[in-house]
């Protein structure tokens, strides 16, 4: 009796502070809103944090991007053939990058390499007091230091989103009609009579800007509010790609309800 | 502010970004095609609809020449009603006849406009008359099985 | 910005110019403050004099680095107030607290200097900030502050590439780059072997009487805060416990100064966290304890 009084007193303890966190966050993220002018008016300030953040992906995210829509090409052959529509690869493989792989994969693999990269810098800027001094040097650290580097994710995500896609598309093109021999022509007029601007490309577009603006968030918060010690700033990286990855995921899924519902009609 | 050596990285990287979403935009998308240019929408109705869906290609000859752009059902006559948008480059006779096919045996269904001799177009708003269904395997093979009944009574008696 | 930077280059004596000005600069009435329910600091009251050099001692975790947290209004009180030039800090709003701080100047523990930025970016730092200052006018001053602490030939280092002394000296002249008003360093004197230790304190004491700053010192090195200080207190059981001159310390018969003063284990000060008896925690017989006690 007594355990299992213990035990919901445990669920209810971890879900008021599950709670407690979730509202810390987002007052976190309305303090980053409000002074999201500064790395705007002071371009270079958001630059530096572009280059550690997007620039520094770039390759990654290329390269797996290639590979997935090479993988994609070959799988999705092997299947349109059983259907003797092998033409129509193209449009498999760039609706898949499109709407889901693209946005998807470049935000799990940003929180891995960009995410983590932010949590760990803010943190040890915390437990080294830099935060501390900053704000006693009566330079808002929020503006200097964190909606920087929050803006950064939210802007490099759509644009290394597109790149993982054409990358994608690229290397769809070089296992599709390079080695397997599909038809060059049919290949690209399918895709392009398959995938529509607005429905498919803008909005992948749009889910890889949520998935910036939640990563961005997280990678920011966790470092800010990182224990300032090394076990603390080091368990908040593990966070930061674990708790980004599930809230990509899971907008992924709320997005794609919310985007192709009614679409069938 | 003077100039850090991230600026260099950075403009190629956004300049990178953007290409890609050109790219996407007109190679893999179709920016270029119909969904830019205006076109004209006119209104044709079928008995069944089969499985066409909305943002079906409509064909001429086998030329994309439009979209499918809604396709309701009119609770008075139980027709479903499908608007066509048309590239406005394109222009068809008012006898046009409006049929729903489908591309390969087991493909998407498509409309396919055949331009009749009438010298009068069609024009924003209008409405195609002569139109036909989309064809029902299931239908069909029951067609089939009932007149080779018919045709086998028929020949017995 | 008048920098009296050729005086600083001789090496000047350790006087101890008595305060010039008996004016309090800061003013602290009856200040209590508790992290969540442990009470820290339980009704102190303190006055600093413009000009002077005051240490602040106290043992571990006898909320030092708090009270200078409190004066920056980086944390807030539960109850009391804080005068600092006549403004009350707990009541500024973020504006007034920004415009206040301008005119502080703290150094930290490990100097938290900007790791991603260089020596001479990081003093450049507040110039950038809160200055509308040319660039060639800004690489004077930089050069000029590092100077004063000995490091201009430094300037194009990282951080990481710094002993903590220099750190420390570069953080001190990031500190009083706009010419503060009041100083606050947090333990300056934290790892730096003996040579470290005697620049870093006489630097503290150089600027403070060059500039005319008014300057706060928590310390655990008495050596050190003697030399420098014009007054020392003691911090325990939430309050100033002691407010002495350096001779009174050195002379005075008090249990609780003498235990700081000739580095004691055990006296005033208890060497342990407050805890139920040991026999009593180890037979099982209290609950409450770090491991959630013994078991009924
Ligand atoms: N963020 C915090 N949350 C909860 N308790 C804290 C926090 N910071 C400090 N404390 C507690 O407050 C007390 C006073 O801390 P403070 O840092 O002011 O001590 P201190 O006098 O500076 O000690 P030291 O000489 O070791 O630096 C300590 O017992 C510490 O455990
Ligand atoms: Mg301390």
């Amino acid at each position: 009796m007594n355990s299992v009084i213990e035990m919901i007193e445990g669920l209810g303890r971890s879900v008021l502070n599950a709670l407690a966190r979730l509202g810390l966050a987002g007052r976190f993220f309305l303090a980053i809103l409000m002074v999201i002018g500064v790395p705007l008016r002071r371009f270079s300030l958001l630059v530096r944090e572009l280059y550690f953040s997007g620039v520094r992906s770039l390759l990654i995210i290329v390269v797996s991007g290639t590979f997935v829509g090479m993988v994609l090409a070959i799988q999705g052959y092997e299947v349109l053939q059983r259907f003797g529509s092998a033409e129509t690869l193209g449009v498999l493989v760039a609706l898949s990058l499109v709407r889901e792989l693209g946005p998807v994969v470049t935000a799990l693999l940003f929180a891995g390499r960009a995410g983590s990269a932010v949590t760990a810098e803010i943190g040890l800027m915390q437990a080294t007091d830099q935060i501390a001094a900053m704000d006693m040097m009566a330079v808002n650290p929020i503006a200097r230091i964190i909606s920087p580097r929050f803006l950064a994710s939210v802007v490099s995500l759509p644009l290394l989103a597109c790149m993982f896609s054409a990358a994608g598309v690229f290397g769809a093109y070089l296992v599709g009609v390079k080695l397997i021999g599909i038809d060059d022509g049919s290949f690209w007029s399918q895709m392009q009579a398959g995938v529509d601007f607005r429905l498919d490309i803008v909005n992948g577009l749009i889910k890889s800007l949520v998935f910036g603006v939640a990563v961005g968030l997280i990678a920011v918060f966790e470092g800010y509010y990182a224990p300032p010690t090394a076990e603390g700033v080091s368990s908040a990286t593990t966070r930061t790609v674990v708790t980004s990855s599930l809230a990509v995921l899971m907008l992924d899924f709320v997005l794609t309800v919310w985007m192709f519902r009614g679409l069938n009609g | 502010m003077k100039k850090s050596k991230f600026d260099l990285a950075v403009g190629l990287f956004v300049a990178a970004g953007i290409l890609a979403l050109v790219f996407l935009a007109m190679k893999v998308g179709n920016l270029t095609g119909l969904e830019t240019s205006e076109g004209y929408r006119v209104e044709a109705r079928f008995d069944n609809i089969g499985g066409l869906k909305v943002r079906a290609p409509v064909k001429s000859a086998g030329v994309v020449v439009g979209r499918v752009d809604s396709i309701t059902l009119d609770s008075q006559t139980y027709e479903a009603k499908a608007i066509l948008r048309i590239d406005q480059n394109y222009k068809f006779s008012k006898d046009t006849i409006a049929s729903i096919l489908t591309s390969g045996l087991l493909g998407e269904q498509y409309v396919s406009l055949e331009a009749g001799g009438d010298s009068v177009y069609l024009g924003q708003g209008d409405r195609i008359s002569k139109t036909q269904p989309a064809m029902i395997l299931e239908k069909l093979i029951s067609q089939f099985l009932f007149s080779k009944a018919s045709e086998s009574t028929g020949t017995s008696k | 910005m008048p920098l009296p930077a050729a005086c600083m280059d001789h090496e000047m004596s350790v006087v101890k110019s008595a305060p010039t000005h008996p004016d309090p600069l800061i003013e602290i009435k009856d200040v209590h403050f508790a992290y969540d329910e442990r009470p820290i600091l339980r009704g102190l009251s303190l006055s600093v004099r413009k000009g002077e050099v005051l240490a602040v001692m106290g043992g571990s975790g006898s909320g030092k680095t708090t009270l200078l947290g409190l004066i920056g209004g980086r944390i807030l009180p539960n109850k009391g107030k804080i005068l600092v030039d006549g403004q009350n800090v707990p009541k500024l709003d973020r504006a007034a607290l920004y415009a206040l701080r301008t005119r502080f100047g703290m150094l930290f523990q490990f100097g938290a200097l900007f790791t991603d930025l260089s020596v001479f970016d990081n003093v450049a730092f507040p110039y950038r900030e809160q200055t509308n200052l040319p660039e060639s006018v800004i690489r004077d001053l930089v050069l000029l502050k590092l100077q004063a602490v000995g490091l201009r030939g430094a300037a194009g280092l990282m951080p990481s590439q710094l002993s903590g002394g220099m750190a420390r000296r570069v953080a001190l002249a990031r500190a009083v780059a706009l010419d503060p008003m009041l100083m606050l360093y947090d333990e300056p004197f934290t790892g730096l072997d003996p040579i470290s230790t005697g620049i870093v304190a006489r630097l503290i004491r150089r600027l403070n009487d060059a500039f005319g700053l008014t300057s706060l010192v928590v310390t655990h090195d008495l050596d050190a805060s003697l030399k420098i200080a014009d007054r020392v207190i003691v911090l325990a059981e939430g309050q100033v416990y002691r407010d002495l001159t350096p001779d009174d310390v050195r002379t005075t018969t008090d249990a609780f100064v003498r235990q700081f003063a000739d580095g004691l284990p055990d006296g005033p000060v208890p060497f342990h966290y407050p805890a139920p008896p040991l026999l009593d925690q180890l037979l099982g017989k209290t609950v409450a304890g770090p491991n959630g006690g013994g078991t009924p």
